[in-house]
């Protein structure tokens, strides 16, 4: 079992993206089927980003065992009041700010979930959102 | 060591190296290491890009070559040569003198690679419209990319477009031309002048294809003193039925921008093989979005920019937009030949690019987790400082080192000495450990040693 750990910083789009890349080097070494890898790192990365864009602050836990990889993203912010609607592809709450910037086209969560084998999503408003992502290969 | 599947055209001067860590330092893909005060490369990790190369203050990578004396065996000698040949000659020499100059050295035939450039134009089009194609498109351009992406990126390699480079295009050309004219094969000899290791290594054992067609290979940096050395001082006679093919497009070919100016709507054109590996990085992720075509190549400002070349990379590519600009476009070019171009680019696709990654700890995946963990224990205990006085490029790289068997502790020196201090070694044992790894009479005091004097260190 190897677990890697992850901060990000809301507003940080700088560096959203570290947990991915990390993750990714280690899988590789891992000799972890590149299919399995790519689904993981684009989802991870899609996660990252939504905590740099929402949130104020989040971690990132990905733990590879022998023969799934589990990725849990928690973080503290304004959570998702109807997360039925957020998993709608083109449905997005960010701000004119972060669109600029080229983010936010509502794609994250749908992205997430098209490429991940199981993506559970629990929320609280006002208080924080945690996604539990599973890859199995 | 897993033999390598890949043909190597970068060596070691084990005289001339003088093991310091220049070299180590810029790879790429970590690929070097320093055993008992010299260089080694782990030839699976190497694309060939020649940072290497670059780096060494010593002069102690080169790179195999033919002799010239080979074209005595030929009937028709060929000198296949990419336009930045041309291109870093100062601008007092003419284009025609350049020519006449490697006519006087026993070539028959002069082919720019870049010519006709039109099948390669019209080939890769057809392939980045057709519906089952990953985007964005990455170029075959550049063999040290492709290699680069097969060992590090192999997720990637669907986004590799299977169409050869000009080399292929143009030495697959001018064989069938000369065989349409009632030439034998075996009278038939090509030789490439390259201008960097990579070409070398793809031109010998080309990506999942047939054996190589090119009989010679001839180092640029060798070949442009030579033909300094016999450019006549005028102008006599006419040598432009030699380069009837060339055409604008194929002039700025492998500069930057040469391809990505080309094609798709939306292309970006990379230079330099650590911008290279960062944007791969972010391509991986899927962090860039909707684009066609990838331009990418491992040197700086291209072609122009390749290890093997003599004249400055800016220059180079000046003189090339310059000369450009007297060729006709691709489209205003007519291509009279008398070959079947339908065979010619059925030759320059690529049959398969297989992923081959060389940085697992091992095959099996319970066991790669075991030395993972095993690399994080003992990173605990290194400093952090990547110093490269145990040989390895960083503390990292040392730690999976370790958990292969291929290093040790001691070859820390920061480590040694904690141990020294704490009593656990003692300092004559200390000593020879840093002598074993650089070698014997290493650290005596010599005021001859290289880079004492203004030797570029």
């Amino acid at each position: 079992m190897i677990e890697l750990k992850f901060n990000i910083e809301g507003g940080d789009f700088d560096r959203a993206g570290t947990a991915s890349s990390e993750t990714k080097k280690v899988l590789k070494q891992l000799n972890i089927d590149p299919r399995v890898i790519k689904r993981t790192v684009v989802a991870l990365y899609e996660g990252e980003v939504n905590i740099a864009a929402h949130a104020f602050r989040g971690e990132v836990i990905v733990s590879v065992s022998d023969h799934q990889i589990q990725a849990i993203l928690k973080d503290e912010g304004p959570g998702i009041p109807d997360i039925s609607q957020a998993m709608l592809e083109g449905f997005s709450t960010a701000s004119s700010k972060v669109r600029e910037m080229g983010f936010g086209a509502g794609m994250g969560l749908p992205n997430m979930k098209k490429n991940a084998d199981q993506l559970q999503v629990e929320s609280v408003p006002g208080s924080g959102t945690t996604v539990k992502m599973i890859f199995n290969f | 060591m897993i033999q390598s599947e890949f043909h190597h055209a970068i060596q070691i001067d084990e005289a001339k190296c003088v093991g310091c860590i220049h070299c180590m330092r810029v790879c790429p893909t970590e690929a070097i290491r320093i055993r008992e005060g010299k260089a080694m490369i782990i030839q699976e990790r190497c694309i060939d890009c020649g940072q290497c190369m670059r780096a060494c203050p010593a002069k102690a990578f080169y790179i195999k070559q033919n002799d010239l004396k080979m074209l005595q065996d030929f009937k028709y000698r060929i000198a296949l040569f990419p336009a930045v040949m041309i291109g870093q000659f100062p601008d007092k020499i003419s284009e025609e003198q350049i020519y006449q100059a490697m006519i006087s050295m026993g070539f028959t035939h002069l082919m720019e690679v870049e010519q006709p450039i039109k099948l390669l134009v019209d080939l890769t089009r057809e392939y980045l419209q057709a519906d089952q194609v990953t985007k964005p498109c990455i170029s075959a351009f550049c063999p040290a990319v492709v290699r680069l992406i097969q060992i590090k990126y192999p997720s990637l390699v669907d986004n590799i477009l299977p169409v050869k480079a000009p080399h292929d295009l143009a030495a697959h050309f001018i064989l069938q031309t000369l065989l349409s004219q009632g030439v034998k094969k075996e009278e038939i000899g090509i030789f490439y002048i390259t201008p960097c290791a990579a070409k070398i290594a793809a031109v010998k054992s080309p990506v999942g294809e047939q054996p190589s067609m090119v009989n010679g290979i001839i180092s640029m940096s060798d070949f442009y003193n030579k033909v300094r050395q016999s450019i006549p001082r005028e102008e006599i006679g006419d040598t432009s039925q030699q380069r009837q093919h060339l055409t604008r497009e194929g002039i700025l070919w492998s500069t930057s921008r040469g391809e990505s100016s080309r094609f798709g709507n939306r292309a970006i054109a990379i230079d330099g093989i650590h911008s290279v590996v960062k944007f791969l990085d972010r391509l991986e992720n899927d962090e860039v979005k909707g684009f066609d075509f990838l331009e990418m190549r491992a040197c700086d400002q291209s072609c122009a920019g390749g290890i093997l070349l003599t004249g400055n990379r800016f220059t180079t590519t000046e003189r090339l937009e310059q000369r450009s600009k007297k060729y006709p476009t691709y489209q205003e070019h007519q291509l009279v030949s008398n070959i079947n171009t339908k065979d010619l680019t059925n030759n320059l696709l690529i049959d398969e690019i297989k992923p081959h990654n060389v940085f697992r700890l091992d095959d099996d995946i319970a066991k790669a987790m075991e030395k993972m963990n095993k690399a994080q224990r003992i990173i605990c205990f290194l400093p952090g400082i990547d110093c490269g006085a145990c040989g390895a490029p960083n503390c990292q790289a040392l730690a999976e080192d370790m958990v292969q068997g291929k290093a040790k502790m001691s070859d820390c020196v920061f480590l040694q000495q904690r141990w020294e201090n704490e009593g656990k070694i003692g300092t004559g044992k200390a000593f020879l450990n840093l002598e074993k790894k650089w070698g014997e009479g290493r650290f005596n005091a010599d005021c001859n040693k290289r880079g004492r004097r203004n030797e570029g260190f």
